[in-house]
């Protein structure tokens, strides 16, 4: 239906356009041509259950504009392509919005190899991409505003907190993670934490299995025989996607309390724990930006937002849903502040943008185009929302290159003058 | 009688324990207990921070009194609330939109309220430890022997001094065996901790050391860590001791693990039989190479789905047994689905493979992207049956969880159904008769198409009661068909084209082998080397494990 009706309402704006070139010649067809944004999320595929929420999140946010008078007094007008979870078809849709459609921004992606494909296409053709997901860091991309957390908003501080007494005092860590580039990139930046506080290589265990991976006996019996070391140990899971529910299954039938071992997971959120009984794994843990459970005025207005446009009041929200409402508003005011949709000068009036997060704090869009943001630990409840357990006193700045891996650890990201760079260990001193 | 004197024993632990208390967390702890009255530790349970949550549940725990199990239980279960107008302290449960409270110590009903004046009190893992020692503490003597055994279990996890005195009486009125079991290592556990007779603790050493369960190796080490060198020659007898038990219930748990291994790969083999049984008429029997026979799984795991939705609408009592309807509704469904397939578009394409695997594939997108347009995106939760969650503990960490103990029945189940249908009824020699030779079955009067159409939707069928299986296991989305279609082939063609028997023992002889590779090789490599070894078999035996023999196979 809310399909139906934005169809309707792109016609009606098309219409609208074609009406006015008719009659007052082209001057004011200028004036109301829409502004396009670009969305590029899969809507089907293995990606589909995570991103179909993101496009319609956007289309939210979209039509909300809308209402309060569009943007620089143009209409705004999502276009929506679907690049099926294939990622080297992401490329091909980014090349066809930015270079067909003449889109000003786009909002999309959520794997890291996802991002990883549309880069290049990003770069050459100068756009502007907001991406939305938490994710392994060791990037920054003049063309890319990083909206989700880095490993220091989030992995860092998780496992700071299962090192510390609320968290178990945990002494010995298994590391389970989906097999490509950001559980990889993620242990390794943990491993290397973990190393500095002292963990030894022979209490971290790491596991890497396939996506969609559905039989975890073997491995979830592995971690209890690890555990059974005498020291403390706790779970910290980058498993991705779909195979998150068979996992948590298991370990619900194999009896793995969170008092015993407990998991805190960087890739599960709301939406992921709907689809099973969340009983069984109370107290089990999840680190973010953003839960649905939190208690403000603004979270509240967001939540009935939302429900009213998907027209169910089951839907749930979730942290890269925050990141797609606070990214897409920074960009509005950026534009206002530019007077212009032009890549260069909205990049430039995005920096030190603020912008009220749902939580409570403001989010402020840092030069290295990360976020700052709260960093908060949950616990899962039986109901399937997170009871919030943890929360830092302010906000992270998030750091596009890790402090615990030596390569990196000198790199800066900064892209205002003189640096300009995304990854340089000196100024540039350059255009 | 036992809770008389456990009364008695709880009692002297008070007066124990106010002082462990005041040691353990300083001396404010031991004024509050003066201070402040029962009523005002349990509005910090409600409404304190964690810090002082746990400190009032310890202190709480010392006064033994059988009014507070309620109350911790409540708070352990996320059932204890405060008002948010005056904190007034209630126990709620949810009931409809509606929360009906009873007040904590009095267990008096005080009507329902509104679930929005209400703010649940909060707990994390630390409280949640204490909480479970707590009332490990108060429950002892519980009539419920699963709670005595929990009880015995936490206060395993965290032995403490005071509990050696309760620990025993308990143990001597204990009849039940598996919470005898869990007392005996509780107070061995205990023992070896804390007291300082020499011979009790390298009594409680043995004790434990006849067991083969890992949650004892774990604590063994970690009180084997804990004797350094320059400890005296007494402890490091003692040491030694733990340390031959630790070797011994290694090599315990080691013979267990390899069992649990060969459980798990039955496990895994029977999904596999389940998902590739269906492939093993339609491309086995009848050739065909259906792509799309993933998707019929699929179809059968959302008919699962679709038939507890009508339960939990219409009859919520009988939600346990909606599985047992989903089976033959997934049946239907899949079947009903395949025959059309069948007589829509495969049996224009029969002896072209190449047409049919195309045609199959684009098909197979068409239905997921059906059932994403009519369902949506995100995963559908089915629920498990009450009497498929949980597991039997096994001794050595071996668990086996009772959700695969179904599907293996199940998955025998449908294959002992399958076989009997092939040989011992009249559609199954029809069945033979059409995929060995087709012009003398139809000069013998049977009507080819219709068998073609009706083995194909007994194939497919199959494959939905599959999806019911998978839907306990696996996640209920549109891509469910997917992660099985390469696996079920390569148990078809392992086994043998066109025998029953063999996708049987392609199954599980898979299943093993990938449960014993994964712990030394992982789950990607493992995957990988499986596929390896297969391909070189069919260089080897290229039929196959049980290839048919004849001349059917060659015309």
């Amino acid at each position: 239906m809310t399909k139906l009706l934005n169809w309707a309402r792109a016609a009606a704006v098309a219409a609208g356009a074609l009406a006015g070139a008719a009659c007052a010649g082209p001057a004011l067809a200028q004036a109301v041509t829409p502004i396009k944004i670009g969305v590029l999320h899969s809507l089907s595929g293995t990606m589909a259950i995570s991103e179909t929420t993101l496009k319609d999140t956007m289309l939210m946010l979209v039509d909300d504009l809308n209402k309060k008078g569009g943007l620089l007094g143009r209409p705004v007008q999502a276009v929506v392509v679907d690049p099926a979870s294939d990622w080297p078809l992401f490329a091909e849709k980014a090349r066809e919005l930015l270079a067909q459609q003449k889109v000003d921004v786009v909002f999309g992606n959520w794997t890291s190899v996802s991002r990883k494909s549309v880069l290049p296409v990003f770069e050459e053709l100068n756009g502007l991409l907001f991406y939305p997901v938490q994710y392994e860091g060791e990037e920054s991309s003049r063309n890319v505003f990083y909206t989700g957390a880095a490993p220091n908003q989030q992995a860092i501080p998780a496992v700071e907190y299962l090192m510390g007494a609320d968290g178990g005092s945990a002494k010995r860590f298994v590391l389970l993670g989906t097999d490509y580039v950001y559980p990889r990139t993620t242990n390794k930046i943990l491993r290397a934490f973990l190393n500095s506080k002292g963990v030894a290589d022979a209490d971290i265990l790491e596991n890497y299995t396939p996506f969609g991976h559905s039989d975890w006996q073997t491995i979830v019996s592995q971690v209890k025989q690890f555990a059974s070391a005498g020291k403390k140990t706790a779970v910290i899971s980058t498993i991705n996607g779909d195979a998150n529910v068979p996992f948590y299954k298991e370990l619900a039938n194999q009896g793995i309390k969170a008092t015993d071992i407990p998991v805190v997971a960087f890739s599960v959120g709301e939406e992921e724990i709907a689809g099973l009984d969340a009983a069984p794994l109370v107290g089990h843990l999840a680190a973010w930006n953003y839960f649905m459970s939190v208690d403000t005025p603004e979270n509240k207005a967001f939540i009935a937002k939302w429900h009213a446009f998907i027209g169910n009041t089951k839907r749930t929200t979730n942290d890269p849903m925050e990141a797609h409402y606070i990214g897409f508003n920074m960009w509005v005011q950026a534009v206002k502040q530019a007077g212009s949709t032009n890549v260069d000068a909205v990049r430039q009036a995005m920096y030190g943008q603020k912008f009220k997060n749902l939580t409570g704090g403001v989010a402020v869009m840092n030069t290295n185009h990360h976020l700052s943001k709260p960093v908060m630990i949950g616990e899962i409840q039986a109901n399937g929302q997170f009871d919030i357990v943890w929360k830092t006193p302010g906000v992270v700045v998030g750091d596009a290159w890790s402090d615990f891996i030596p390569e990196s650890k000198p790199l800066v990201a900064d892209w205002t003058y003189p640096w300009v760079c995304g990854n340089c260990a000196t100024p540039k001193f350059a255009n | 009688m036992v809770m008389q004197m456990l009364t008695q024993a709880v009692g002297r632990l008070v007066r124990a324990c106010v002082l462990c208390a005041a040691l353990g967390s300083g001396t404010a702890v031991a004024q509050t207990v003066e201070t402040k009255s029962i009523d005002e530790m349990v509005q910090v349970l409600a409404i304190g921070d964690f810090t002082a949550k746990i400190e009032a549940t310890q202190v709480l725990a010392t006064t033994g009194d059988p009014r507070l199990v309620p109350i911790l239980q409540a708070l352990l279960d996320n059932n204890l609330y405060a008002r948010k107008s005056d904190n007034l302290v209630v126990i709620g449960k949810e009931q409809g939109g509606t929360l009906a409270i009873t007040d904590p110590l009095t267990e008096k009903q005080l009507g329902a309220a509104a679930p929005a004046d209400f703010e649940r009190a909060r707990l994390n893992n630390r409280l949640r430890t204490v909480l479970q020692t707590a009332l490990g503490a108060l429950q002892l003597a519980h009539p419920d022997p699963a709670r005595r055994k929990a009880s015995a279990d936490a206060l395993f996890k965290t032995p403490s001094l005071e509990m050696v005195e309760p620990l025993k009486i308990a143990l001597a009125h204990e009849s039940n065996g598996s919470a005898r079991k869990a007392l005996v290592k509780a107070l061995a556990a205990t023992e070896l901790q804390f007291t300082d007779q020499p011979e009790a603790k390298r009594a409680a050493v043995v004790t434990l050391g006849a067991f083969a369960d890992p949650d004892i190796r774990a604590f063994l080490n970690s009180r084997i860590s804990g004797i350094n060198e320059a400890a005296p020659a007494e402890q490091q007898e003692l040491k030694a001791a733990m340390i031959a038990a630790v070797a011994e219930i290694e090599r315990r748990v080691a013979t267990w693990q390899m069992f649990g291994n060969v459980l798990q790969g039955i496990s895994l083999g029977s999904v596999l039989l389940l998902a590739a049984i269906g492939l093993a008429i339609t491309f086995g029997v009848m050739g065909v190479i259906n792509m799309a026979h993933g998707e019929m799984v699929m179809l059968g795991a959302y008919t699962t789905y679709a038939v507890q939705l009508a339960f939990r609408e219409y009859l919520p009592g009988g939600l346990d047994y909606a599985l047992l309807v989903a089976i033959p509704a997934a049946f239907a469904v899949s079947g009903l689905v395949g025959i059309a397939i069948e007589r829509g578009i495969i049996r224009w394409l029969y002896g072209r493979p190449l047409e049919t695997l195309l045609a199959t594939w684009g098909l197979s997108l068409i239905l997921q992207q059906a059932v994403r347009s009519a369902f949506g995106p995100t995963n559908m939760q089915v629920t498990s049956p009450s009497w498929m969650s949980g597991a039997i503990e096994l001794t050595g960490g071996v668990v086996l969880t009772y959700n695969r103990i179904w599907i293996v029945v199940f998955a025998l189940l449908v294959f002992g159904l399958l076989i009997f249908i092939q040989r011992r009824t009249q559609f199954g020699l029809q069945m033979r008769a059409v995929t060995q030779n087709r012009r003398m079955a139809r000069s013998m009067g049977i009507r080819s198409g219709w068998v073609d159409a009706l083995t194909f939707g007994l194939g497919s069928g199959v494959a939905g009661m599959a999806g019911v299986a998978l839907s306990q296991i696996d996640n209920v989305s549109p891509n469910l068909g997917q992660g099985y279609i390469v696996d079920s082939f390569m148990v078809v063609v392992f086994g043998g084209v066109g025998n029953l028997w063999g996708t049987l023992v392609g199954a599980f002889g898979l299943g093993i082998v990938n449960k014993f590779l994964e712990p030394y090789a992982g789950a990607v490599l493992g995957k990988i080397l499986v596929l390896v070894a297969i391909v070189l078999f069919i260089q080897w035996r290229p039929r196959g494990l049980f290839a048919l023999k004849g001349r059917a196979v060659e015309a």
